[in-house]
């Protein structure tokens, strides 16, 4: 069977890609798409560390509460999105600034 | 090297280059799709990893509902129908920097562990029987708050999305 590191490696992989299109992109949706694959990164260390002790289902259950937890975030978020892109004309947060001064 | 671990290294190496590529991708739409490419490779690990019922509530949520909403919401604010949506890119330096160093930081960190060695369960075809006894028994707590927050989620996001004028505009 495959070693738990290299899953556990993909996870590492997966977690920080996400962060990096966090910070890089400059749209909304994509910042959305981001948080969903750091989201899968842990999901991933769940399973993972689930094969470790194959008789308890702790794991699965806890990555099946993420995932809800993943959707319901999507959803407010993509409809946060449509808001602010109705009143701004714009899905860049960046140029979302009243606040600034 | 077995069919399972060809099998495992082949949906990684999917999911790690759709992963990278979403980064330096510039259309929207071509994110969305690269993500659930590598949501289904990651759902195929699960599978290998004896996590059946996961997978498939991974591709029924992600190819199913996400991806849905994810592609509503691009045609819902792209400026110009008909014209791709694409994505201006910023902070490069902070944004590698950040995550090269954790991931190196992660890498390191991980390679001085030992871990135990995987087990095979001991009944793998009654794994999702017991999920869902345990949904009954052991997790119902956090079933039912799941729930709960699925609902405020539903309200919350139809009244935010909604048109309807408010009081105060």
């Amino acid at each position: 069977m495959v070693p738990v590191e290299h899953i556990l490696y993909l996870a590492a992989l997966l977690l920080t890609a996400g962060l990096a299109i966090v910070i890089v992109k400059r749209n909304a949706i994509m910042v959305l798409l981001g948080i969903e694959l750091m989201l899968n990164a842990s999901n991933l260390n769940l399973i993972a560390f689930n094969r470790l002790q194959a008789d308890k289902i702790d794991g699965q259950m806890f990555s099946l509460f993420v995932i809800v937890v993943a959707v319901c975030e999507a959803a407010v978020g993509l409809a946060i999105v449509l808001r602010v892109y109705k009143m701004y004309q714009t899905s860049v947060p960046d140029e979302v600034s009243e606040l600034k001064d | 090297m077995s069919l399972t671990n060809i099998m495992f290294y082949f949906f990684a190496l999917v999911a790690a280059l759709s992963a990278i590529s979403m980064i330096f991708v510039k259309n929207v739409f071509y994110g969305a799709l690269l993500l659930i490419v590598c949501l289904l490779s990651v759902a195929g690990i699960y599978v290998l990893s004896f996590a059946e019922f996961v997978a498939v509530v991974q591709i029924i949520i992600y190819a199913g509902g996400i991806l849905v909403v994810i592609i509503f919401g691009i045609m819902l604010t792209s400026r110009m129908a008909g014209k791709p949506l694409l994505v201006q890119h910023g902070n490069w330096f902070p944004g590698l920097l950040v995550s090269g160093v954790m991931f190196v930081l992660l890498i390191t960190l991980l390679s001085q562990q030992s871990f135990m060695q995987p087990s095979l369960p001991p009944q793998p075809e009654k794994q999702i029987g017991n999920i869902g006894v345990g949904l009954m028994t052991d997790f119902v707590l956090p079933f039912e708050i799941a729930g709960v927050l699925l609902l405020a989620a539903l309200i919350g996001a139809s009244v935010v999305a909604s048109t309807m004028k408010s009081n105060r505009e």
